[in-house]
């Protein structure tokens, strides 16, 4: 078994707020091994995309990392000062963050922004090694070369995300964060766009983080599969199994809950809402919501523990 | 029997300003809404399909540049003013953003209850309460958890059902619902859906459900409409088409759905070659230039050849098939 290119302790982060302090990320922990791709799913407000940010430490006031630790390669990001984040961030890890390809600069050339990537971490180039840098990873993410002088509003939605997966891979990331990289785009799309980002991912050996919420996106993508809870990582487990076996009771809701073209009639939607992270409810944070809660569940909050092949945090599993 | 709402062979083009090519956003489309017995529609089709433009002209907030859309026989554009006040309350209209919709300074009663003034809908203060009342148990929703409320403080599925709720006040016979579900969370689309899967089946509702997600039409509808650049490619049963779809496209975007339950191959099948989605679009069959069948004959644009009882695909490789002329669909396809 090889070292994990990422492994995430006990993380905490939390939002200040005048109303209450806000437990966005609350004890998560987890190992990504070179090459692994592993999925975080859950619903809006579950703290996926906190996480994804917490680990980049890019998490701005009032949001604060409380506790925990992150490790790349080895290194731990809190040892490195803002220069050192600079450095790994990019070269080691990099973040296609949710609607990244909306954040194009509109009054900059695609090869211009790419570029500008590379210089700013560091990578000096004449501008003719430059060009033919831009040019191949163009390519390599499926855009012909001329791309690079095309405006972002010459591009289709499709195409704008791809250049966004180009700069993401240009100095060869450890790891690639992936935050919902194809939700508003339509399905052929995405599937050319997912099937694009799994080449790159193989060429470079590096390791990718989706996060998401399509459960038939994770099944055909990931390797494995962690579920988010307000806040907290309520089940993780290799994808065959979870999406055969689910074992928290939220994790068959949020199954259950997708429209899919396999089933026809079954849309059940999970009952009651997702909680406010600012009240939690006591015990297990899914306990309002679950038809199979009893009293242990109201006063204990279960941890995540091992089950043979995954683990989960539910006090009936 | 006159349907309530009939599209004859409409078709939407919007003229390029200053030498600019204008853009055909619809050609030729045809679609019929019984009065008479309820049902949901889906209209798939991926963005610039001309989905959202068939949704306008047939809430009557466009025109047409060809052809007519019809209210009880009637062209929309020739209707009187009373018949255009009973179109008005008989076609309701559901948009994608639940949050755009809202005043945020006004509670949400406010939006529920514009429309019972302003239609006159109820004879008293109590009844017009009563009346917002019954509308958001339709939808599942409790009063009491809603009324008095700000927008902020609703979560965006209970918005978008209040959204609903406020389309079924005039209690109309058809709601033209674009993209409903796309801007709320997951596991709550599947309680909106099942919200109007109800309403049809219950209230006797017809639902035009315009979507780009094949899942969720799937879900919930009883025929669908594909498009594919402007035009109609496939249409029929829900279950059929996408059960055993026949156009070369509704077959690439039956096979782009990511499913949960089959085997891993969908990335390894996804083949990559990025079209042009930009370009123009020719005479001919829309898909022509991404299609593995095409051959000559797809230079001219294919009539709709009737596959089977109710279907029709718009394409040369079923063209041992009868024909149906494209004005024939809508009635042809309620039947």
């Amino acid at each position: 078994m090889s070292e994990p290119v990422l492994r995430v302790e006990r993380l905490r982060v939390a939002f200040d707020h005048p109303l209450g302090k806000v437990q966005a990320v609350d004890d998560v922990s987890f190992a990504l091994l070179p090459g692994e791709r592993l999925g975080l799913a859950g619903e809006s407000g579950s703290g996926k995309s906190t996480l994804a940010l917490s680990i980049m430490r890019m998490i701005k006031p009032p949001g604060r990392i409380e506790a925990g630790a992150v490790w790349l390669d080895g290194g731990r990001l809190a040892d490195l000062d803002e220069e050192g984040l600079r450095a790994v961030r990019l070269a080691s890890i990099a973040l296609v963050p949710q609607g990244s390809m909306n954040s194009l600069n509109p009054v900059l050339r695609i090869g211009q922004q790419i570029a500008d990537a590379l210089v700013d971490h560091g990578l000096r180039l004449g501008r003719r090694a430059e060009e033919r840098r831009v040019a191949a990873l163009l390519t390599e993410v499926g855009l012909a070369a001329n791309v690079a002088r095309m405006y972002p509003h010459e591009l289709s939605g499709g195409m704008k995300q791809r250049a966004c997966i180009a700069i993401a891979i240009a100095l060869r990331p450890k790891v690639i964060i992936a935050d919902e990289p194809t939700s508003a785009l339509d399905v052929v799309v995405q599937r050319q766009v997912m099937a694009t980002l799994a080449r790159v991912q193989q060429e470079l050996g590096a390791a990718v983080i989706l996060i998401g919420h399509d459960m038939g996106l994770m099944a055909q993508f990931v390797d494995r599969l962690g579920i988010m809870y307000a806040g907290r990582l309520v089940e993780v487990a290799p994808i065959a199994d979870i999406i055969a076996h689910p074992r928290h009771p939220y994790t068959r809701a949020l199954i259950a809950s997708l429209p899919s073209l396999d089933v026809r009639g079954a849309l059940a939607g999970i009952p009651g809402l997702a909680p406010s992270l600012r009240d939690l409810p006591s015990g297990c944070a899914f306990h309002p919501r679950c038809g199979f809660a009893v009293d242990r569940c109201r006063g204990e909050r279960p941890v995540l523990r091992d089950l043979a092949g995954g683990e989960v945090a539910c006090h009936l599993a | 029997m006159t349907p309530l709402i009939e599209a004859v062979a409409v078709s939407k083009r919007f003229a390029g300003g200053l030498g600019r090519e204008s853009t055909l956003a619809l050609e030729g489309l045809s679609l019929a809404i019984s009065a008479e017995r309820p049902a949901i529609i889906a209209v798939v089709g991926e963005s610039g399909s001309g989905k959202t433009t068939l949704a306008r002209l047939l809430l009557g907030l466009a025109d047409p540049t060809g052809g007519e859309v019809r209210y009880r026989g009637e062209d929309l554009r020739r209707l009187g003013r009373n018949k255009w006040r009973a179109f008005r309350r008989d076609v309701q209209a559901v948009f994608q953003d639940p949050y755009g919709v809202y005043n945020p300074f006004y509670r949400v009663d406010h939006v529920l209850a514009t429309p019972v003034r302003r239609f006159g809908l109820a004879a008293s203060r109590a009844a017009g309460r009563e009346l917002i009342a019954e509308v958001l148990r339709a939808v599942g929703l409790r009063p009491e958890e809603i009324l008095g409320r700000y927008p902020h403080q609703l979560s965006g599925g209970q918005r978008q059902r209040v959204m609903v709720a406020r389309a079924l006040l005039p209690k109309p016979k058809l709601i033209v619902a674009d993209e409903p579900v796309s801007m709320v969370d997951a596991s709550l689309r599947a309680t909106i859906l099942a919200a109007l899967r109800q309403l049809t089946d219950e209230h006797g509702i017809s639902i035009l459900y315009i979507t780009h997600d094949l899942a969720t039409a799937y879900q919930v509808s009883d025929a669908i409409l594909v498009l594919y650049r402007a035009r109609l490619v496939e249409a029929g049963a829900v279950e059929r088409v996408v059960r055993a779809p026949q156009h070369p496209y509704t077959q690439l975007l039956v096979a782009a759905v990511p499913r949960a339950h089959q085997a891993r191959d969908w990335i390894e099948e996804g083949y990559e070659a990025p079209h042009n989605g930009g370009g123009m679009i020719s005479d001919g069959c829309p898909f022509a230039d991404r299609c593995a069948h095409a051959t000559s004959l797809c230079a001219v644009a294919p009539p709709l050849y009737r596959t089977e009882v109710r279907r029709v695909v718009a394409c040369v490789l079923y063209r041992e098939y009868p024909t149906l002329a494209a004005r024939e669909l809508g009635r042809w396809l309620s039947i």
